[in-house]
């Protein structure tokens, strides 16, 4: 696939000053490759008018762009102490076991890969895991399972809170790049949990 | 009466809480009409009339920090809303974005208007999709209706997984398009911030704070709290209770009451220790259940309130092998930028492993100690002194179960027992 250069354009013009859209790109790269890949670094290099060195220096500053294709669907364990004691540590281990591939790995039909994350800021629903970057909850080693033979087979549950059906990995890196998909009006507004106060207080507790 | 407050959570319960329709139904955007007609000098006076402080863990006040924006200066100023959530633990400002995020569109209007800032960034972390798209879709709604776009712009910014961007000076670095490293003090960001011009950096929790405020006065908010922690605030509670989840309450309540109401902690099992505000913060114990949850009153207890991440783990929780998990963390999300911390994680994980896995000495805790020492105050940024945190608070309170470590020549805890899947009493 190619890059899309009117609307890399329209990303740099959201900002006062173009290198600050690099980050989006490199998002939006990953959005048509799955990956960061060599041309979408010359590319950016290119439009942004910065050395592929600078470039390459921001996209391996951050965790979450990927130097080799990942899966379809890329899961991530959260294995932060919280949810690592919760049963994020069994989980992660039960699906390196589940899918034979070790952390960042990729499966062999390119559909799953794996890798064990630090606290997605959801510890209220410990333990938690997450596919293209979208909220599952109160995960079980079961229900992480199925997670990820349902990606396999081209059909995964729908994330906790999120839309109704979980989107790929390309798709997912499109919204991190800023760019919309219609889908923010789907999911729910909150769990059970971001509510129990707000409910108890009702309750006059 | 309800010990609880829920103002920003007040609507979180409606299926259509994040939406424009909803937001406009509960009075949204009257707020920031108010403002728009006022002084922003008046706009400030009353920030810090109602004694509203920084939700992103430093606790600094907000009034004062919009006041240090130069005036009449000629030069673009900035609004920055740091949305990076990522001190583990903290788990209160994503939750809120899912469900209102129009509440942190109309805050960023105020606060813009206050310090004379045309334009607002937003940087959200990048591993939460579905945040963002609400975030951005709530941006597009905020334009139609005319809300945005009339002299105040807001740009979306997502992240891409680095805890350190969550620093203040290392998110400008990033937004800049560079590796996220935090910068030399001074100058400080509301002299030279991002693009060197004027820039005022808040946490989501606290200018989505800035809209009740301005409708409600700062009186009413000064109601709230204690004496010199006012208002209320987002506690999330995680961990080893019955009913973990998000209390909104006034500045002051205690764990004990925080748990009262959540259930207790799970069944059968009791308290061990705690986090006050995130795992940058030293660790509590059973000893602190009624300690006031205000700024004072953790600091006065030796920790920090933080980001008021109270995270619970029970009697059947290692804590060798808690801490090591933090520290591993902190080593990971080392920027790099400065040898205390760079290389004094790494020694601290491999002599926690050591320590966990039974094949430490006493001396390594000695070991620990001095290096916590090396660290703390000789780093860079905050992210080195809060790695020292979880260590040196729980030496100080479990030094017994580290030596259990050592003459047992192995980890004396069940993993499966601490799981929320081994059930409620085993
Ligand atoms: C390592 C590190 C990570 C931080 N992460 C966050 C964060 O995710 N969100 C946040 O609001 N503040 C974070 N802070 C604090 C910010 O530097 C800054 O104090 C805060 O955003 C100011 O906003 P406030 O005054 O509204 O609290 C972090 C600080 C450090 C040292
Ligand atoms: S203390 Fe750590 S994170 Fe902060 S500047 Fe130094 S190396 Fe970077
Ligand atoms: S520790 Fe897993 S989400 Fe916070």
């Amino acid at each position: 696939m190619t890059l899309d250069r009117d609307l890399m354009q329209t990303i740099i013009a959201r900002y006062p000053r173009s290198r600050s859209a690099i980050m989006p790109l490199l998002h939006y790269v990953q959005s048509v490759s799955g990956y960061v890949t060599n041309e979408g670094i010359e590319t950016i290099s290119e439009i942004l008018g910065i050395e592929t060195a600078e470039v390459s220096a921001v996209a391996t500053f951050y965790t979450q762009y990927k130097r080799k294709p990942v899966g379809e669907y890329h899961v991530g364990v959260c294995t932060n102490t919280l949810c690592a004691v919760m049963g994020g540590d069994a989980i992660f281990s039960a699906l390196k076991d589940h899918l034979g591939i070790e952390n960042d790995g990729v499966t062999a039909d390119g559909k799953v890969s794996l890798e064990h994350i630090e606290c997605n800021a959801a510890c209220d629903y410990a333990p938690v895991v997450m596919a293209n970057w979208e909220f599952y909850d109160n995960q079980s080693v079961e229900s992480a399972k199925s997670l990820v033979d349902g990606a396999r087979a081209g059909n995964p549950p729908a994330p906790t809170r999120g839309p109704n059906k979980l989107v790929t990995y390309k798709e997912a890196s499109a919204v991190l790049a800023g760019l919309d998909d219609g889908l923010a009006r789907e999911g729910l507004q909150a769990g059970a949990p971001t509510l129990l106060g707000l409910k108890l207080s009702k309750e006059g507790k | 009466m309800s010990k609880l407050t829920p103002v920003l959570s007040a609507h979180w319960d409606e299926a259509d809480s994040f939406t424009i329709e909803a937001y406009t139904r509960h009075g949204g955007y009257t707020a920031s009409k108010k403002a728009l007609a006022m002084d922003p000098d008046a706009v400030i006076q009353l920030v810090k009339d109602s004694g509203l402080r920084g939700r992103g863990g430093a606790g600094f006040p907000t009034g004062m920090k919009w006041g240090f924006i130069p005036q009449g200066d000629n030069k673009d100023h900035y609004l920055v809303v740091n949305a990076d959530e990522s001190e583990p633990g903290t788990c209160k400002d994503m939750p809120l974005l899912l469900a209102n995020p129009h509440v942190l569109v109309e805050g960023c209007i105020i606060a813009c208007h206050a310090i004379r800032a045309e334009r607002a960034f937003i940087y959200i972390r990048g591993e939460v999709t579905h945040v963002a798209r609400r975030m951005n879709a709530a941006i597009a709604d905020a334009y139609k209706a005319g809300h945005l776009g009339n002299g105040i712009d807001i740009t979306l910014h997502i992240g891409a997984g680095a805890y350190i961007c969550g620093e203040e000076t290392a998110l400008l670095d990033s937004l800049e398009g560079f590796r996220g490293q935090p910068r030399l003090r001074p100058p400080f960001p509301a002299i030279a911030g991002l693009y060197a011009r004027p820039t005022v950096v808040n946490n989501v929790e606290s200018i989505s704070s800035v809209p009740a405020i301005i409708n409600n006065g700062a009186e009413w908010y000064q109601s709230m709290g204690t004496e010199k922690s006012k208002g209320a605030t987002l506690y999330s509670l995680s961990g080893h209770v019955n009913n973990p989840g998000q209390f909104e309450a006034p500045l002051g309540i205690t764990l004990r009451e925080i748990l009262e109401l959540a259930g207790g902690v799970r069944t059968g099992h009791k308290l061990k220790f705690w986090t006050p505000g995130g795992s940058s913060t030293p660790l509590f114990t059973d000893a602190h259940l009624d300690i006031p949850l205000d700024y004072e009153g953790v600091a006065a207890a030796g920790s920090m309130l933080g980001t008021k991440a109270l995270q619970i783990f029970d009697e059947t929780t290692c804590i060798v092998r808690a801490v090591l998990r933090w520290t591993e963390f902190y080593k990971h999300e080392s920027c790099g930028k400065c040898t205390p911390c760079r290389e004094g994680t790494w020694w601290l994980v491999q002599i926690l492993r050591d320590l966990e896995n039974g094949t430490g000495t006493e001396a390594d805790l000695e070991k620990l100690l001095d290096l916590c020492d090396n660290i703390m105050g000789r780093s860079f940024c905050a992210l080195g002194d809060g790695a020292t945190s979880p260590i040196t608070s729980s030496i100080k309170y479990f030094h017994d179960e580290y030596i259990a470590h050592v003459t047992n020549g192995a980890c004396p805890f069940d993993p499966v027992k601490s799981t929320l899947f081994a059930g409620a009493v085993n």
